[in-house]
């Protein structure tokens, strides 16, 4: 799914900021990750090297080595060479996944890369070797999980989850605390059972067994989005597990410090649990102040990057991952702190940056938290291969039932619950795909990994059962989750783009509860809405978003973004010949705007005039041959000129076809369209601001003419006026106009019958001039 | 008053399903409004504080005076209003309870897209023309300066465009659209309609009396 964001013509111009980008991360990670790598090499090397000289002391009474021509030394490059065979292993198998069409639909990408892990893994033992520690938690938690999560974060819909985040705090906080507990109970109890027969597990504390429910109980971010994203489920139903499987983190970061703690002193305490929730508050509320708080910083350098354009995304990715790092210091939720930063600096970064940053920050964000997940799941198959392990049939199986138990019980308690204060409830089809829905992932096995084997005598037990519940979640459940879907009839995503209306009136409902409110008297949901919707542009705006921008009201915003989009999808379907809207139609400007009677000219209604056909023929033809012009042309003349083509009567039309169809065989030849698309305040931000030097755009004056493009309906037949632009082809003004008409034609208003015919002929000519080739300037961009 | 309360209650249980305890608060509002008056006129609405920060205000406070929001079949508008009146447009946007069936949710809707679409039909001619379409967004970026001014004619046009592309998809260049008819209004705003099954907002309206402000983000 992630190649669809992947467009070879939007990286044209800004492949070498890209290329130095990249170079500068890639540093960063081989500098950050080298230590981390496989420990042995320096040592190695530092002795070859001390060896090396020790030899080459003595060798200088020795006898002359011969010099080594072609040497090969492995252990230079050995740790960042391992590491990009792994990247690039995983993004071989990513492209190798789709090009066999069938797998890809029924298996889930997770778990192929999980089997293509188990293999590798395999290898690697087969060969002897010794297989890399590559599910490493410090790796993990601090290289391979943040782009994961800034990416979803900084994507996050803030909408839906602000208004839903009620049920989703009482399913990612009771809910796993549940879970924890259930799981960790029961374990207890099971393995307490059989007295007759001691075994093994008898030896198992109650707080061991709580530590481990409180591990295996979160439901893991990255499975959840690596598999539904597949599924492509109501936004609904997607923002709650999604909401949960982020929130949780507050939750496990809580409980697992507590029994880590305590597991060794054997004995927890009421004080210890209030300790606890206070630590829950602590951990979850810092978390999200320390991200908000890096956010903001990120927006205010962001209101100063309008100079080195270049590093911009660089600060949005090195503030994230800074206030991951913080939050992880403090041992407070890295992964709230990465949503909340992400959340809090997009709408003011985006109002500041160039929109060639924009893309930049959107493709690295999903190419590295492609890349990580990835990753993430073949080392699960690797650290599979590599064990520890140590199989006990009565504690594995056992867990994974209750996962499955406390899940369903979890989920359908506390919809009960939830239910009575949502006005839309959730279904019992949307329990079940909120239950089944619950994977758990790499976090729990790296939180197993972590610990101490000194401490915890059964870790190695404990690691296998985590690897028997991801695998049976990720290949059982996130399998079938798909043809489940099908079968209950889940409701989809809908694709419906927003539309302008529909922005239109959620503004004007807005506005017109919170006024209903103000006259109720009762300060609701809408007037605190309000009230922070109002800060937010007084104060925050104004601080954080540079020039102009700060103060344009959403609506506009909203319509330029539109406009952007639609120029954009007009370039890219081709240059206006097919329609890119999702509504083919044929309505146009000329359909809505009121329509003025003509004024009546006697003396030009004696012109002959074409039949209505003929006219829709000269038309059509005129239109494709200019918009191929137009790309050719655009470059050489930029000067606007302004009136507009609709005020005017449609008889003038009509006085001026004439001249037309004699200019009409002329036009491949010296026609020059004299049109810039009409420049909303985005696109002329976005050109100016990326191109250093600002084309001066000549003085608006009134008596010029303009054409207006309406980028709306690129396939109405007036999107280009052809006929005014012939008609000022006519008028003495020579400012800025290319257009060379005949000398002959203008001014000739002498209409008759031979003329007519001989216009007919001219015509007949003129259909069958092929015009200019469509191919020439092709690769020139529509938009600088 | 305290006859024709019973009354009003009556009415306003059988009529507006509106609870008691939400009559007795409008009631008190009301009086606090009108200055314990019988009747509200557009001053007393318009003194409100809260109120001056919004940019439709005025088409807010003309709604109120607005007979076609009666139910009754008449145009025009009212000089004052009396509580009945007052509690008629308030029941357009009272929320939905648990008992509420589907239909009735249907018709609460449909009820506040005609209101919302009375607001915008200021001629009472049964459409949205261009030009009232433009006053409304004009209105509706008032409090946003020049830039808001400019950008309205530009926004009304864009969005008049959708509506005719999207209900009438293939017009003859010389077809004039006349403006957007209920049909088509209810057609285009059919979006919301997911959004608040989504969440509680936009359309699911105000809750009216002290209730918990957790049920409006579950």
């Amino acid at each position: 799914t992630f190649h669809k964001y992947l467009d070879p013509s939007g990286f044209g111009k800004s492949l070498p900021e890209q290329g130095l980008l990249l170079l500068v991360v890639l540093v960063l990670l081989e500098g950050s990750v080298l230590p981390l790598g496989a420990a042995s090499s320096p040592d190695v090397s530092h002795q070859d090297d001390s060896h090396n000289h020790k030899v080459a002391d003595h060798g200088v009474n020795a006898t002359k080595k011969v010099f080594p021509v072609l040497d090969v030394d492995y252990h230079h490059i050995q740790t960042p060479f391992e590491i990009s065979l792994w990247v690039l292993l995983a993004s071989l198998m990513k492209l190798g996944f789709h090009l066999i069409p069938r797998l890809s639909s029924i298996v889930p990408e997770s778990c192929l890369l999980i089997v293509v892990g188990l293999l590798v893994g395999g290898l690697i033992k087969l060969a002897g070797e010794q297989v890399p520690p590559v599910l490493d938690s410090r790796l993990f938690f601090l290289c391979l999980l943040p782009p994961i999560i800034l990416d979803a974060g900084y994507f996050l819909p803030i909408r839906p989850f602000m208004e839903n985040v009620g049920t989703i705090l009482m399913f990612a906080v009771v809910g796993t605390v549940w879970n924890a507990f259930f799981v960790g109970g029961l374990l207890y109890a099971v393995c307490q059972i059989q007295p007759a027969n001691p075994s093994s597990l008898h030896s198992i504390e109650l707080l061991h067994c709580l530590l481990f429910g409180s591990i295996i109980s979160a439901v893991d971010p990255v499975a959840v989005l690596a598999v539904f994203e597949e599924i492509h489920i109501n936004e609904l139903l997607h923002i709650l597990v999604f909401g949960e499987s982020l929130l949780n983190d507050a939750v496990t970061v809580v409980l697992y410090h507590l029994f880590v703690e305590y597991a060794g002193v054997g004995t927890v305490t009421v004080m210890d649990g209030f300790l606890g929730v206070i630590s829950f508050l602590v951990v979850a509320l810092g978390g999200v102040l320390v991200g908000a708080i890096y956010g903001i910083l990120a927006a205010f350098t962001s209101r100063f990057t309008s100079h080195t354009r270049v590093i911009e995304p660089l600060f949005v990715f090195v503030y994230s991952y800074m206030a991951y790092l913080s939050a992880e210091m403090f041992h407070l939720s890295g992964i709230m702190a990465l949503i909340a930063c992400g959340a809090v600096m997009r709408p003011y970064v985006e109002a500041n940056i160039s929109h060639k940053s924009h893309t930049t920050i959107k493709y690295f964000l999903k190419m590295w938290s492609s890349v990580s997940e990835t990753l993430i799941f073949i080392f699960l198959g690797v650290a599979t291969v590599d064990g520890p392990h140590s199989w006990n049939w009565t504690f594995v199986t056992v867990t994974v039932i209750l996962c499955l138990v406390a899940r369903v019980i979890g989920v359908v308690g506390l919809t009960y619950i939830i239910n009575k204060f949502r006005i839309v409830k959730l279904t019992t089809k949307d329990q079940f795909i909120v239950a089944y829905g619950g994977l758990r992932g790499a976090i729990a096995f790296s939180l197993g990994f972590l610990l101490d084997q000194n401490q915890f005598a059964h870790r190695k037990m404990f690691l296998t059962a985590i690897i028997t519940v991801i695998f049976f979640t990720v290949f059982v459940q996130g399998m079938t989750i798909k043809p489940l879907v099908e079968l209950l009839a889940v409701k989809k995503k809908q694709e419906a783009k927003r539309s302008i209306n529909e922005e239109i009136h959620t503004q004007f409902l807005d506005h017109l509860l919170t006024g209903i409110e103000d006259i109720c008297g009762h300060y609701g949901h809408h007037h605190w809405k309000d009230k922070l919707n109002r800060f937010n542009k007084k104060y925050v705006k104004k601080c954080l978003i540079a020039g102009e921008r700060s103060k344009e009201p959403q609506l506009i915003a909203f319509y330029h973004k539109m406009e952007m989009k639609q120029a954009i999808e007009l370039v890219e379907s081709g240059g206006g010949v097919k329609l890119p809207s999702a509504v083919p139609s044929t309505v146009s400007m000329q359909n809505i705007q009121p329509k003025k009677p003509p004024p009546a000219k006697a003396a030009e209604r004696a012109l002959p005039q074409l039949p209505k056909g003929r006219e829709e023929e000269i038309r059509k033809i005129l239109r494709s041959n200019l918009q191929r012009t137009r790309q050719r042309l655009r470059s050489y003349n930029r000067h606007t000129l302004v009136a507009d083509p609709y005020e005017d009567g449609f008889s003038d039309l009509l006085i001026k076809k004439q001249k037309m169809i004699e200019l009409e065989k002329k036009m491949n030849n010296y026609l020059t369209v004299p049109a810039a698309p009409p420049d909303s305040p985005t696109m002329c931000r976005a050109r100016l601001a990326s191109d250093p030097q600002a084309y001066s755009m000549k003085p608006v004056s009134d008596s010029v003419p303009v054409i207006q493009v309406d980028l709306a309906s690129p396939q109405s037949p007036d999107s280009v006026n052809v006929m005014d632009e012939f008609r000022r082809a006519n008028q003495e003004e020579d400012q800025g106009l290319m257009m060379k008409p005949p000398q002959g034609s203008s001014g000739s208003n002498k209409p008759g019958e031979a003329d007519t015919t001989r216009d007919q002929q001219r015509l007949m000519r003129c259909l069958s001039d092929p015009g200019p080739s469509a191919d020439e300037d092709e690769d020139e961009p529509f938009l600088p | 008053m305290g006859v024709s309360l019973s009354l009003i209650h009556i009415v306003g249980i059988c009529f507006f399903s509106v609870s008691v305890e939400q009559i007795k608060n409008l009631h008190k509002r009301f009086e606090q409004l009108s200055g314990n008056e019988e009747t509200i006129s557009r001053e007393n609405l318009e003194n409100i504080p809260a109120l001056a920060n919004n940019p439709i205000r005025r088409q807010i406070i003309g709604a109120f005076f607005d007979k076609r929001n009666q139910h009754q079949n008449e145009v025009g508008s009212f000089e004052e209003i009396g509580f009945e009146q007052f509690l008629m447009v308030m029941s357009h946007f009272r929320p939905p309870t648990l008992k509420t069936t589907e239909e009735e949710r249907e018709t609460m809707r449909k009820e506040k897209l005609r209101f919302l679409f009375n607001m915008h039909d200021t001629d009472n001619d049964g459409t949205i023309t261009l030009e009232e379409y433009r006053k409304a967004v004009e209105e509706l970026l008032s409090k946003s300066g020049a830039i808001g001014q400019e950008a309205a004619k530009a926004i009304a046009d864009a969005a008049m465009l959708e509506v005719a592309s999207t209900n009438v998809p293939h017009m003859a260049p010389d077809d004039f659209y006349e403006g957007i008819t209920f049909e088509h209004f209810e057609q285009i705003l059919k979006g919301l309609k997911k959004e608040s099954r989504l969440g509680d907002q936009p359309l699911e309206g105000v809750v009216l009396v002290k209730e918990c402000l957790c049920c409006c983000c579950f």
